[in-house]
């Protein structure tokens, strides 16, 4: 009876085991060489579904024989070129269905590599990986489970990214890493690195002991081989560290926990599970530790927070491509960009316009002095990032080249491509937009930065309206990935083009937004933060309301956010919207007096890497805090009333067409303001609280897109 | 004034000139099954490179002047200023230079002397020169645009663009150097290649290279892919005449298509004294001769007469042959022309190109690594000859001195 496929299983691009004898130098041996191998190009990665892991265990199974039988004297696994994997099929993992199966992907995982781990006990011969290209998690996994590994020099990433993405590393990552690394390392690679985003160069790797060897790229394999050939006949000897004693794991352990619980808290339960692997590898037989592994990998691979990380990530991976941008062709070449504005916004966008446009900005203030600060920056920033290292010396030379600042308003006549980031106050911008309308050619764009004053009113009593969008960029313009462009009222497909062309060359990922109060993601963001200082006004004390996000999981509590952002700019936008928007943002005069005095409203965070709690006495400016009163939000109350405003206020920004869709508004959150991959952004957030059926009577995504499916 | 000598007299190099390393790749068979199908030809080169280097760690990267890689086909994976490209992907400072170099078949040979005329005249120090074809994707003469002039004004005998029938052309010269003769040295050939194998005289000057196939996943190469040790005579004798019908030359006695490549450490005597490199040939004289294209096989003949003048020495001197053979007949033509036996023991004592390949621009080089580990096992000789023929018609030529000989000249300033 032929196989017919389950119709919901998605198609596996399966990864091959390809096994080839190599006559090691040396008289060691047949070396027995895995390639994992999915036959495409370098655009798609090996990646490892149901299907490749049953050819790999076959093949190791074969492998296997042949080493009791006296065969071969080692084992190697290396990948396509640039690539071991990429990791497992993520498509596969978000199409699991059931518990049982989700079980049975861990188990499968352990079957083929145990293979490999288990051979040197059963039959003396050894096995080995060499990483050849990138390797992130299944991928990685792979090769620790090996008995040795070796890293090519240009190997474009190792690491274990999964509790980044709400697993576990749950194919012998928790188990094999903290045995041998040791623990304070293993919390680096299981929970630090994936925070962060952040996998290991090969060199960074080699060094903390992920790897044994490292060699260049030019001749890795022959290098390898021959390391190999060395180490069975005896010439190398590995040294494996002992394991940790148990005081030090604990505390490390212990240390990790205190930490996790109040950074990450009850938000999601990946990184808890990772630890709590973390601190069992010490004791645990290796068949108990994989048995653990599939358990946690499971109940995870079946939670909501799993789901909508993987939503999210591919987000952000499809990101690049933004929706609804018009023809790229239609973009104006830009060769001479214009900066209204020296400030710090201005001098940011100046830099990064000269970095990556490679073109000449000039930056225009009514001063000297305020042009010359400007300047400054660009020269400072240059000389930082040349002394780091982080910019090569003739770049940052050309930087500065290329970057001047004028008084004239007559030295933007040649540029192609103006962009202001003057105060933010409607009359302003919009006589500098008369003024500059005089000087360039008619088909010069002109792009403002405003964060939350309408481009389309902007660009009104212009002769040329059509060339004017908005590029919001986010503070600190080089580190935040997104801009939202503008399309306004009479926006041209040409300015929009010629928008995204930029930013794209920028390197941010753009979402495109209707020009209405705020954009995206600042009407979002500043909802949240007035709404909780609204229940403060109501009698919330500030130390509650200030956690009361907690379970969300945000980067940062609501007070230090409104710190890093400044209360000034919290209350100008926020004023804003509501003259906008309506009653619905509320209005705080417990703020207002803040920003009029000046205060700080957190206190320093206790222990680096730790949030910033609020400032207790800013309560005065509140009034009494009166908890447990009627009518006055407690933590729960704070977060219901932020949750229902978010799915009221998203509801009708897609009803406004402010986004085509919850994934735009998504992408953003992410983006814009770090919101946790493990919320999905927001909406699948809302979806899955049940907040999107209570307040719209309707889900922002289908059952099963971003969650585990009823 | 002195008086002249009565017979001329060996011109000294400005500066002594030694062969330092060598070193190839196996060499694959040019077919779509071969080792090296699914490889890059600079890869190949890129790896001999490092390999020279990283057997001799006494050699700054930075004191070499110049690297020469000779190719036949300078387009693809094997174009882009080939020396240039190779230095830089073999990873070498970025401030030692490099170029292409093509004489056909003597493209490494020409690379070496040619350098080796660099550094007499003391413009280098050190250099590196070698080869690769990739026969397999290059073709010899794919993609020539020949000029009409040569067959419009008889510049060349058309056949005489296909080199097998430029072997064909030599067993009509010299009738005497019959089919059984040339089938008799191919069969020796590869026994002798089968022998310096088990000796282990081959696998130290081979630079293993990691293969990938989409089919079979990565691999080693790791030996010779074209030899076929169980050559006989009579095994021979049904072999068709594809050059010519009714012809002499077959696949037996022609060496095949290959992929390969070779590369040399050359330096001034006193800079390899200096620097602790190992001298294990010094060049004596070399030279470059022409000869009608369509007998292109014959060329070694004048270039040798022209190296051995230049050095002073006769045939006589010679102890030992590396001799390229494209085709035997090409190489009997030249031993029958010095009167040398067809078995002589001094000849191709680890067999030749019939066995092993002939990746054209590269195989300069692999007779002169080889030819150095002659030397190292018969200090008894003095003197020897590495020497090729070249399509179009030319034979290159060169004469290289032992310096486990007891009368070594020495290579330093403080030896002479």
């Amino acid at each position: 009876m032929p196989d017919t496929p389950t119709p919901s299983a998605p198609t596996e691009r399966v990864t091959h085991s390809l096994v080839r004898d190599v006559r090691m130098p040396g008289d060691a041996g047949i070396l027995a060489l895995v390639t994992l191998d999915n036959g495409l190009d370098h655009t798609k990665p090996n990646t490892l579904g149901p299907a490749g892991m049953a050819e790999l265990k076959a093949a190791l199974e074969v492998v296997r024989s042949r080493a009791e039988a006296g065969e071969i004297a080692a084992v190697g696994v290396t990948g396509k070129p640039y690539f071991v994997a990429a990791g497992a099929d993520l498509k596969h993992i978000t199409s699991v269905h059931g518990h049982d199966d989700a079980v049975e992907l861990g188990r499968a995982g352990h079957a083929a590599y145990t293979i490999l781990g288990d051979l040197r006990a059963a039959t003396g011969v050894p096995t080995f990986a060499f990483v050849n290209g990138l390797a992130l998690g299944g991928g990685l996994e792979v090769a620790l489970n090996c008995d040795y590994r070796t890293v090519a020099s240009d190997a474009a990433a190792l690491g274990l990214p999964e509790t980044g993405i709400g697993l576990v590393p749950g194919w012998g990552g928790a188990y094999l890493v903290p045995r041998l690394v040791g623990v304070e390392k293993a919390v680096e690679v299981i929970l630090t690195r994936p925070a962060a985003n952040k996998p290991y160069k090969p060199a960074e790797a080699l060094k903390i002991g992920l790897v044994d060897e490292l060699f260049e790229a030019a001749d890795f394999l022959e290098q390898s081989i021959i390391w190999a050939a060395k180490v069975v006949t005896g010439e190398i000897e590995v040294p494996r560290r002992e394991l940790d004693p148990q005081p030090v794991w604990d505390g490390v352990v212990a240390a990790t926990k205190a930490q996790l619980d109040t950074l990450v808290g009850a938000s999601r339960p990946a990184p808890h599970r990772a630890l709590e692997l973390i601190a069992a590898a010490r004791n645990a037989t290796k068949a108990d530790a994989f048995a653990a592994e599939d358990q946690a990998l499971a109940d995870l691979i079946m939670s909501d927070e799993m789901r909508a990380s993987i939503y999210a990530f591919n987000l952000v991976g499809g990101g690049k491509k933004p929706q609804g941008a018009p023809d790229p062709k239609l973009a104006h070449p830009v060769t001479r960009v214009g900066v209204v504005g020296a400030g710090l916004m201005a001098a940011q966008m100046a830099f990064l316009f000269a970095q990556r446009l490679g073109v000449p900005v000039v930056m225009r203030d009514l001063d000297q002095e305020r042009v010359d600060k400007g300047l400054d920056f660009v020269r400072e920033t240059a000389e930082k990032l040349a002394g780091r290292g982080r910019l090569a010396p003739d770049a940052a030379a050309r930087i500065v080249a290329s970057v001047s600042g004028t008084t004239e308003i007559g030295e933007f006549a040649s540029c192609d491509f103006v962009i202001e980031a003057v105060t933010e106050v409607m009359g302003l911008k919009k006589k500098v937009f008369a003024e500059l309308e005089g000087i360039i050619s008619p088909e010069a764009i002109l792009a403002t930065n405003t964060s939350a004053l309408s481009v389309s009113e902007m660009a009104a009593d212009l002769a040329h309206p059509e060339r004017v969008v908005g590029i919001h960029f986010f503070n600190p313009v080089a580190q935040m990935p997104l801009v939202e462009v503008i399309n306004a009222e009479h926006t041209s497909d040409e300015a929009l083009a010629t928008a995204f062309a930029v930013t794209k060359k920028l390197r941010k990922t753009a979402i495109m937004s209707a020009d209405r109060p705020g954009f995206i993601v600042n009407r979002l963001l500043l909802l949240v933060m007035g709404q909780v200082v609204d229940a403060i006004e109501g009698g919330t004390p500030v130390e509650v309301a200030d956690r009361a996000l907690a379970p969300l999981g945000l980067p940062m509590p609501i007070f230090e956010l409104t710190d890093l952002v400044g209360p000034a700019v919290a209350q100008h936008v926020l004023t804003s919207l509501r003259e906008n928007l309506g009653d619905r943002i509320p209005a705080s005069r417990g703020l207002a007096k803040i920003v009029e005095d000046g205060t700080r409203v957190v206190l320093d965070a206790p222990a680096k890497g730790l949030p910033k709690p609020v400032d207790p006495a800013i309560q005065e400016y509140f009034g009494p805090a009166r908890p447990g009163e009627p009518g006055v939000l407690d933590a729960d109350g704070v977060l219901d009333s932020v949750l229902t405003a978010l799915t009221t206020e998203i509801g009708l920004m897609l009803d406004e067409g402010v986004v085509p869709g919850p994934q735009q508004i998504d992408l953003a959150m992410i983006l814009g303001a770090g919101w946790g991959f493990h919320t999905g952004g927001i909406t699948p957030y809302l979806d899955r609280t049940g907040y999107s059926e209570k307040v719209l009577g309707r889900r922002f995504l289908p059952d099963g897109v971003a969650n585990v499916p009823a | 004034m002195t008086a002249a000598p009565e017979t001329p007299r060996a011109r000294r190099a400005v500066r002594d000139v030694v062969f330092v390393d060598g070193a190839r790749t196996p060499f694959g068979k040019a077919k779509p099954d071969g080792l090296y199908a699914e490889t890059r030809a600079d890869d190949l080169i890129v790896k001999v490179v490092r390999e020279l280097l990283r057997r001799h760690p006494e050699l700054p990267p930075e004191r070499i002047d110049e690297v020469a890689i000779a190719a036949t086909t300078q387009q693809g994976d094997q174009g882009l200023t080939l020396g240039r490209t190779v230095g830089m992907l073999a990873g070498l400072p970025q401030s030692v230079p490099g170029y292409a170099i093509d004489r056909m078949c003597a493209g490494a040979m020409t690379a070496a002397t040619t350098t080796a005329a660099g550094i007499a005249m003391g413009a280098a120090d050190v250099v590196i020169a070698g080869g690769v074809e990739h026969m397999g994707r290059h073709p010899m003469g794919f993609d020539a645009d020949v000029n009409p002039r040569f067959v419009a004004e008889k510049l060349v005998d058309p056949q005489a663009l296909n080199m097998g029938v430029t072997a064909e052309n030599l067993h009509d010269k010299f009738p005497h150097l019959t089919k059984e003769r040339a089938d008799r040295f191919a069969v020796e050939s590869q026994a002798k290649y089968a022998k310096a194998l088990a000796n282990g005289n081959i696998d130290p000057d081979l630079v293993p290279i990691a293969i990938r196939s989409s089919e079979q996943g990565w691999g080693l190469a790791t030996t010779d892919e074209l030899p076929r040790p169980e050559t006989t005579f009579e095994s021979i004798q049904g072999l068709k005449t594809p050059f010519r019908p009714g012809g002499r030359v077959t696949p037996a006695t022609s060496s095949p298509l290959t992929d390969g490549a070779t590369g040399a450490i050359l330096a001034a005597g006193d800079v390899a004294a200096e620097l602790g490199l190992p001298a294990r040939m010094r060049m004596v004289s070399y030279g470059f001769a022409g000869v009608p294209p369509e007998i292109m096989g014959y060329g070694p003949v004048p270039s040798t007469d022209k190296a051995l003048k230049t050095a002073g020495l006769t045939i006589d001197d010679i102890g030992l042959f590396e001799l390229n053979e494209a085709f035997a007949v090409q190489v009997l033509s030249f031993l029958d022309h010095y009167g040398i036996a067809d078995d002589d023991p001094r000849v191709n004592q680890y067999g030749g190109a019939i066995a092993m390949g002939h990746p054209l621009a590269s195989s300069g080089v692999r007779l002169m690594t080889q030819l150095a580990r002659q030397f190292e096992q018969h200090p008894e000789v003095r003197y020897g000859l590495t020497a090729m023929c070249v399509g179009l018609g030319q034979g290159g030529s060169v004469i290289w001195e032992n310096p486990h000989h007891a009368d070594y000249s020495g290579h330093t300033d403080e030896e002479n």
